[in-house]
């Protein structure tokens, strides 16, 4: 106990700068995948994506982030297990950042498709499990959220497979595609701008102290939803489109629209993806400083110290303007037989599911929900090639980090204990 | 950092290439009928010029098959069927086989085609062409039949072209009866070893409004599983 009164403020700023490195590893390379498919279609340039990423981003992680947190800081791990000895979790947390930094920076740099969620998780699980007790687990919790890992996939690839099919036929099998496109890709706009808006209104504001009531939350989440689609339409009826090109392909048109509706995709699939990943580097950050300021108490009803989810965010967007740059440019040079029409349904359905999981507390991995929605509209028959093999590495990978990161932290611990106990 | 990313997940696209494939097929053709004409005016120095463009676009046709082939391994999730899309692929090839068999058995042997017959022979000539035109015509919607998920409209558009696609194949079926028909008749007057290789020629002309329908044929099998 002594040593969180004598050093805890050294404690807290140990575990600030790894959850900032953790953070800022999160902004240079898990962003990628999120931007990917929207500078894979050529939707965006690099450079607007980078910019799109830093303000969605930021604001994600900062308005609906909170949630997440919560459930990494505390709803993993059966706290009246640490009441005696919170110095305990306290090590445990910086160990599970520790752990998690370690293997991200590892797999990147050998080019490894890991989650960081999977690894957070797979972390906090270890320490507690091995290091302390297997009881100290909350195990029912972590097994919703692994659940949670099959299902969301599974379900945005669903959405995606619905929301393929309906611009299908809505605009493609139609007379005039061009003019059913003009006409409902508002209305997609309309679409991601309610989910997003509402999942903040709901459950991110809560720390900023706004109380919104239910029937006013959902008024507000139309009125937002409505000024991005009047928004969207300005731009549409903007676009010139060329008549040449009409001729020869007959879609070349309609997936300028589309382009549009991307652009709209890209901020809310960088919105959920800040609004969930960001407590992978945040929430046992949490975790660490709110044991230390209520001097040892583990304080279950405590909210999240003010400074924390911006910190969270600063660093993915720290990470994106520092290297995420290098990351984004490899994926947009590639070249990827991958329309507007296609991204927009994945991109739209993927951010759907994430942000949802971020308003319920549920960590989950946005790389995966994303690539669920890929495969979703090529069920719908409407990607050329999808390379399985890789979708394969992907889930291996998921498998691989639950253990790998489990075990750095135990290791981490282990260490910590030694060192200040 | 490239692998790290979901954009390795999607694979490279088969249909612009196979779309690329059935145009080379068809401008080596084309060939056929300058070639023909070059041979009627016994101008056998052009006429060698134009095999060898027909060879050189048979060959750049054969390097994109066999890249199409390598870029197309079994793990990949298509909207269409791996083996039909391959089998397309080799139905499209042989198209530009054929032209190059044509060309290289007439040159071989100086071939004329009778001064009687030539007419009818030209009108025979692009009409086969004609079809193989109209195949590479319905090959190029697959880019708009992906963006339409391979169903609605699109389909239709489709399934008209291959429907004309057989009727331009039956038309050159009776211009090659009445074709031979009329060679008979002369026959007598021809040096027989000439008459063997003129039906042959005739046969093989006629191959490429065939094999045009069956390109037909299997783009339809495409679309009709799943």
């Amino acid at each position: 106990m002594d040593i969180l009164l004598n050093s805890g403020s050294t404690l807290v700023i140990i575990a600030a700068v790894v959850g900032l490195f953790m953070a800022w590893g999160i902004g240079a390379n898990d962003v990628a995948n999120a931007m990917g498919t929207s500078v894979g279609s050529k939707a965006l340039t690099i450079k607007q994506a980078i910019i799109i990423a830093m303000v969605f981003e930021f604001a994600g992680a900062y308005l609906a982030g909170g949630e997440v947190t919560s459930t990494i800081r505390k709803g993993i791990i059966d706290a009246s297990f640490f009441i005696d000895s919170p110095e305990l979790l306290v090590f445990g947390m910086i160990s599970a950042l520790f752990a998690a930094a370690t293997w991200l920076l590892i797999a990147s740099a050998l080019g490894w498709p890991v989650s960081t969620t999977h690894s957070i998780v797979g972390a906090i699980v270890g320490f507690a499990a091995m290091g302390v007790s297997v009881d100290a687990v909350t195990w029912s919790k972590v097994g919703g959220i692994v659940g949670s890992w099959v299902i969301t996939p599974l379900i945005s690839g669903v959405i995606a497979f619905l929301i393929f099919n309906s611009a299908q036929k809505l605009i493609f099998d139609t007379d005039k595609p061009l003019q059913q496109a003009k006409r409902w890709v508002p209305l997609y706009m309309f679409l991601a701008g309610f989910v997003l808006a509402l999942v903040t209104i709901k459950k991110g504001l809560k720390h900023l102290d706004l109380h919104i009531g239910n029937a006013e939350g959902f008024i507000y989440a139309i009125v937002t939803a409505i000024i991005v689609a009047l928004i969207g339409k300005v731009f549409i009826n903007r676009i010139q489109f060329d008549e040449s090109a009409a001729l020869k392909t007959h879609y070349a048109n309609v997936e300028k629209v589309f382009a549009l509706l991307m652009i709209v995709t890209a901020c809310a699939m960088a919105f959920a993806h800040g609004s969930n990943d960001v407590a992978n580097a945040i929430g046992p950050l949490a975790a660490v400083v709110s044991i230390v300021d209520n001097g040892g108490q583990i304080a279950a009803k405590s909210t999240i110290a003010w400074w924390i989810l911006p910190l969270g965010g600063f660093g993915i967007v720290a990470g994106l303007a520092i290297f995420g740059h290098k990351v984004i440019a490899t994926i947009g040079t590639g070249i990827t037989h991958l329309t507007p029409s296609r991204g927009f349904a994945a991109e739209l359905a993927a951010a759907c599911t994430v942000v949802i999981s971020s308003g319920a507390g549920l960590p989950i991995s946005t790389t995966q929900t994303l690539v669920g929605a890929v495969l979703g509209v090529g069920m719908a028959r409407g990607i050329a090639a999808i390379n399985l093999g890789v979708v394969r590495n992907i889930v291996v990978s998921w498998v691989i980090t639950l253990p790998v990161g489990a075990g750095l932290s135990i290791m981490f611990f282990w260490m910590m204990k030694g060192i200040f106990a | 950092m490239a692998r790290n990313s979901i954009l390795g997940v999607f694979a490279k696209s088969p249909i612009k290439p196979l779309e690329k494939h059935i145009r080379l097929v068809v401008k080596c053709s084309n060939q056929l009928i300058p070639f023909f004409t070059a041979c009627h005016e016994q101008n056998w120095s052009e006429a060698a010029k134009i095999r060898r463009k027909i060879s050189k676009l048979e060959q750049d046709a054969d390097a994109l098959k066999r890249q199409l082939r390598l870029e197309l391994p079994g793990g990949l999730f298509m909207p269409v069927d791996r083996a039909d899309l391959l089998e397309l692929l080799t139905q499209q090839d042989k198209i530009a086989n054929r032209s190059k068999d044509i060309a290289g058995r007439v040159l071989g042997r100086k071939l004329e085609i009778p001064t009687k017959l030539q007419e009818q022979f030209s009108v025979y000539l692009a009409r086969c062409i004609e079809a193989t035109e109209k195949a590479a015509e319905a090959i190029n919607e697959l880019d708009d039949l992906l963006e339409t998920g391979f169903s609605g409209r699109e389909v239709a558009l489709v399934e008209n072209m291959i429907n004309q696609l057989d009727e331009i194949e039956d038309d050159t079926d009776l211009i090659q009866i009445a074709l031979r028909k009329d060679l008979l008749a002369l026959e007598n007057d021809l040096n027989p070893v000439d008459v063997m290789f003129l039906y042959q020629i005739i046969d093989w002309v006629g191959d490429l409004a065939d094999l045009a329908e069956r390109v037909g044929a299997r783009l339809e099998i495409l679309l009709a599983r799943k």
